[in-house]
C-alpha cells in the first residue's frame, strides 16, 4: 500500500531521514516508535505531502506520490496526480487543527462536499453517523472552540474518516490531551481499527495502544529503522540495545514490559 | 496684542450661516470619499496581500516595493499626479481612487499580518483534506484572517476620513475647503474652522470607541 | 526626456530649498511631537486620575480633529486673537500636536506593556517613581515603541506636504512651480514621488538603527556600532570579558 524507496529528507543541512526503505501492506497497522527527533513524524508528514521529499520515492498503491523515475532521472509527478492520490489518505494531527470558523458538522462535511463532490445532505447524514461513532452526536452545531481537547480530537477523527480514506495517518493524536481523556480517544481508534480495514500509520508514545492496535512496530533512531518486529516481540523481547534503552526510558524502571502488565 | 480682534469673537449668526454648507460638503465629499475609498482599499488591500503571498518571487517583490512607495509618499503628491494623469475623470472619482489605492497599501499590511496569524496547522489540515487552493483561501484562511483584521481596518478607515481634507490640493470643495472659502469671503474663520473641528471630532471619536469595543469582543472569543 | 531632466536640473536650487523646508518641518515637528508624546503618554499611563483624564482629553482632541483643520485653525484663527506666528512655527506646532497625540498612545501602550514583574521588582527595591520610570520602565518601553513611532514619523513627513497652503515653500510647493517646464506627470510621478520616498527610507533606516541600539541596551541583538561597521570584528572567544 505504501512503499518507501531510498527515502531521504533533509531540512537544509540537517538530514533527518536517510536511506529509508520499508513497505506497508494493505490493512497493516504500523506503529513508529523512537525518541523525539528520530524522524517518525516526518515520515507521516511526507506521506501527507506536508513536507517536500528531498530524495528517493514514495509509492501509494503502486503509484508515485511526489516523484518518479523517468529516463533514469528523478522527476516530480504532476500536481493533479499528487492530489488524486492524496485524496486516499487522511490524517489526524496532534493539535487537532479543526477549522474554528466552522461548526463541528461543517468541519466534517467540508471536504466530502467540496473535494469529493457529495451533496450536502448526503455528507451531513454521514457526518451525523460518524459523530455518533465518536460519541458526539449532540455537538454537531457546536463551534470547535467550545469543545474540550478530547472532544476536538474526536471531531478531527470523524473529519478524517468522512473522506473514506484507505490510509489513515495518526500523528501523536493523544500528546496534547489531558491524561484522563486519552483513553476515550484511543478507545475510538481501537474500535475503528477493529471494524475497518483502513491501513494505519501511527506515531504514538502510548505503548499499550501500539501493542493493542498494530501488527508491526518500527523502532526509529537517528532517521533510521533500527529494529522491526511484531508488537509482542518488540515490547517483550527487543533485540537492539537502542530499543531496550528507549523502552526502558518510556516504560519506566519496572523490570516488566507492558506485555505482562 | 491690544485686545482681541473683533473677528475672533464667536458669532452664532456666522456659525448658523456656514453650518449647512459644511454639512452638505461633509456628506457629499468627505463621507462619500471615505466610504467608497474604504470599500476599494479593503478589497484591493486583500488582493495585494494575497498577490505578495501567492506570486513567484520577482513579481511578489515588485508588488511589495510598489506598495511601499505608495505607502511612504504623501497622498497629496499622489492626488496631484492622478489629477493630471486622468484629466477626463472628475475630481471626486480621482479622490476615491487615490484614497482607495493609498490606503490599500496600509490595509494589505494588516491582511498580511492576519494571514500570517492563521496557524500553520490550518494550512496542513486543508492539505490533509485535499482542499483546493481556492477553497482553502475562501473557506478557511480569509474568514480566519479577517476576524483579526476588522478592528485595524476600521482604524484605517478613520485615518482616511481624517486625511480627506488633502483633497483641497486638487480643488475639491470638501468640508475643510468649504470652511476655508467661507473664511476667505467673510473673514469668519473662527466659526468655520471650529465647527469643522467639532464635526470631525463628533464623527471620529465615537467610531473609534466602537472599534475599540469590537476589538475587545473579537479578542475574547478565540 | 532630456528636456525634462534639463528643466529639473535648472530648477534644482529651488527644489533643494523646498526639500530643506520639508526636512526642517519633519525634524522639528517630530521633536515637538516626541516631547508632547512623552508628557501626555506618561500622564495617560498614570494611575492618578488628575493626570490621566486631562491627558486623555488632549489626546482624543488632537487625534479626533484632522491635521489639516489644526493647521488652518492655527494659521487663520490665531491671528484674529492677536497671535501672529511664523508659518513655520504653525506647521511645527500643528504637526507636533497632531502626531504628538498619536504618539502619546504609543508611549502609553508601551509603558503598560512592560511586564508586571518589572514594576513589582522596582517596588521590591524601593525605587522612587521617577527613578523607576527613568531607569527601569522607560528604557524597556522605548524599545517596544520605536516600530510604531517610526511609522508615525513617516506619516508626519507625508503630512508636511500640506504647508504650501500656509505660504511655506516646501518641496511640494516647489514642484508645483517646476511642473510647467518639466511636465506635470514627470514632476509629480517621478521627481516628487522619488524624493519623498528616499527621504522616507532615510527616516526608516534611522529609526531601525535606533531600535537596534535600544534592543542592544536590553541585551538583545548587536550594538549599533557592530551593525554599522563594514567588517564586523571577529567574535571574542567564549569566556572573554563581555
Amino acid at each position: 500500500m505504501i512503499d518507501f524507496r531510498d527515502v531521504e529528507k533533509a531540512f537544509g543541512d540537517n538530514v533527518v531521514l536517510h536511506d529509508l526503505n520499508f513497505s506497508v501492506q494493505k490493512g497493516d497497522r504500523v506503529t513508529l516508535i523512537g525518541p523525539s527527533g528520530s524522524g517518525k513524524t516526518t515520515i507521516l508528514r511526507l506521506v501527507m505531502t506536508l513536507e517536500e521529499l528531498t530524495g528517493g520515492y514514495i509509492f501509494v498503491g503502486g503509484e508515485p506520490l511526489t516523484h518518479e523515475e523517468r529516463g533514469g532521472k528523478r522527476v516530480p509527478v504532476s500536481k493533479r496526480n499528487q492530489k488524486r492520490i492524496r485524496q486516499r489518505i487522511g490524517m489526524v494531527f496532534q493539535q487537532f487543527n479543526l477549522f474554528p470558523n466552522m461548526t463541528v458538522v461543517e468541519n466534517i462535511i467540508e471536504a466530502p462536499v467540496h473535494v469529493l463532490g457529495q451533496s450536502k445532505r448526503e455528507a451531513t447524514l454521514k457526518a451525523k453517523e460518524l459523530l455518533e461513532r465518536v460519541g458526539l452526536s449532540d455537538k454537531a452545531g457546536a463551534h470547535p472552540t467550545s469543545l474540550s481537547g478530547g472532544q476536538q480530537q474526536r471531531v478531527a477523527i470523524a473529519r478524517a474518516l468522512a473522506m473514506d480514506p484507505e490510509i489513515l495517518l495518526l500523528d501523536e493524536v493523544t500528546s496534547a490531551l489531558d491524561p484522563e481523556i486519552v483513553g476515550d480517544v484511543l478507545g475510538i481508534l481501537r474500535n475503528i481499527a477493529e471494524t475497518t480495514d483502513i491501513t494505519m500509520l501511527i506515531v504514538t508514545h502510548e505503548m499499550q495502544f501500539a501493542r493493542d492496535v498494530s501488527n508491526r512496530v518500527l523502532m526509529f533512531d537517528g532517521g533510521k529503522i533500527v529494529e522491526e518486529a511484531s508488537p509482542s516481540v518488540m515490547f517483550s523481547d527487543p533485540k537492539h540495545q537502542r530499543t531496550k534503552d528507549f523502552l526502558h526510558a518510556v516504560l519506566g524502571d519496572g523490570e516488566d514490559t507492558i506485555g505482562t502488565r | 496684542m491690544i485686545g482681541i480682534s473683533a473677528a475672533f469673537e464667536w458669532h452664532w449668526s456666522a456659525a448658523a450661516e456656514v453650518l449647512p454648507t459644511l454639512l452638505t460638503q461633509f456628506v457629499k465629499v468627505t463621507l462619500l470619499v471615505t466610504v467608497l475609498g474604504t470599500v476599494i482599499a479593503s478589497i484591493l488591500g486583500l488582493v495585494i496581500a494575497m498577490a505578495i503571498r501567492v506570486l513567484p518571487r520577482p513579481l511578489s517583490e515588485a508588488v511589495k516595493w510598489i506598495a511601499n512607495v505608495i505607502r511612504m509618499t504623501p497622498i497629496i503628491i499622489q492626488l496631484l499626479f492622478a489629477s493630471y494623469a486622468f484629466l477626463s475623470l472628475d475630481l471626486i472619482t480621482i479622490g476615491v481612487i487615490v484614497y482607495g489605492i493609498h490606503y490599500a497599501t496600509y490595509m494589505s499590511e494588516v491582511y498580511r499580518a492576519g494571514i500570517d496569524s492563521v496557524p500553520k496547522g490550518q494550512w496542513e489540515a486543508t492539505t490533509a483534506l485535499s482542499m483546493s487552493t481556492l477553497r482553502t483561501w475562501t473557506a478557511i484562511i480569509i474568514p480566519q484572517a479577517l476576524r483579526a483584521t476588522i478592528p485595524a481596518l476600521g482604524n484605517y478607515a478613520i485615518s482616511m476620513f481624517k486625511d480627506t481634507p488633502y483633497l483641497l490640493v486638487i480643488g475639491v470643495v470638501d468640508m475643510v475647503n468649504a470652511a476655508r472659502i467661507y473664511g476667505g469671503d467673510t473673514y469668519r474663520y473662527t466659526e468655520a474652522f471650529t465647527l469643522v473641528g467639532i464635526i470631525f471630532l463628533l464623527a471620529s471619536y465615537p467610531t473609534s470607541l466602537l472599534i475599540g469595543r469590537l476589538e475587545k469582543r473579537l479578542a475574547y472569543k478565540t | 526626456m532630456d528636456e525634462k531632466f534639463a528643466a529639473i536640473g535648472e530648477a534644482m536650487p529651488r527644489l533643494l530649498d523646498g526639500l530643506v523646508v520639508t526636512i526642517e518641518l519633519t525634524i522639528f515637528g517630530a521633536i515637538a511631537a516626541f516631547i508632547l508624546a512623552v508628557i501626555l503618554g506618561l500622564a495617560a499611563a498614570s494611575p492618578a486620575k488628575g493626570f490621566r483624564i486631562p491627558a486623555r482629553v488632549v489626546i482624543e482632541f488632537f487625534r479626533g480633529t484632522s491635521l489639516v483643520v489644526q493647521v488652518f485653525w492655527l494659521f487663520f484663527v490665531l491671528p484674529l486673537l492677536g497671535i501672529d506666528l511664523h508659518p513655520m512655527l504653525v506647521g511645527v506646532m500643528a504637526l507636533g500636536l497632531n502626531y504628538g497625540a498619536y504618539s502619546a498612545e504609543v508611549v502609553r501602550g508601551s509603558i503598560q506593556a512592560v511586564p508586571t514583574g518589572q514594576w513589582e521588582a522596582t517596588t521590591a527595591l524601593s525605587l522612587g517613581p521617577i527613578q523607576r520610570m527613568r531607569r527601569i520602565i522607560f528604557p524597556q518601553a522605548w524599545a517596544l515603541m520605536i516600530p510604531s513611532l517610526s511609522s508615525l514619523l513617516v506619516h508626519l513627513m507625508k503630512g508636511t506636504a500640506i504647508v504650501g497652503f500656509i505660504t511655506l515653500a516646501d518641496l511640494t510647493y516647489q514642484l508645483e512651480q517646476v511642473k510647467r517646464t518639466a511636465g506635470t506627470l514627470f514632476t509629480y510621478g517621478v521627481v516628487g514621488i522619488l524624493s519623498y520616498f528616499v527621504f522616507a527610507l532615510v527616516l526608516m533606516y534611522f529609526m531601525n538603527a535606533l531600535e537596534h541600539q535600544a534592543k542592544h541596551k536590553l541585551g538583545q541583538g548587536k550594538s549599533l556600532w557592530r551593525i554599522l561597521s563594514p567588517a564586523p570584528p571577529a567574535s571574542t572567544p567564549a569566556g572573554g570579558a563581555s
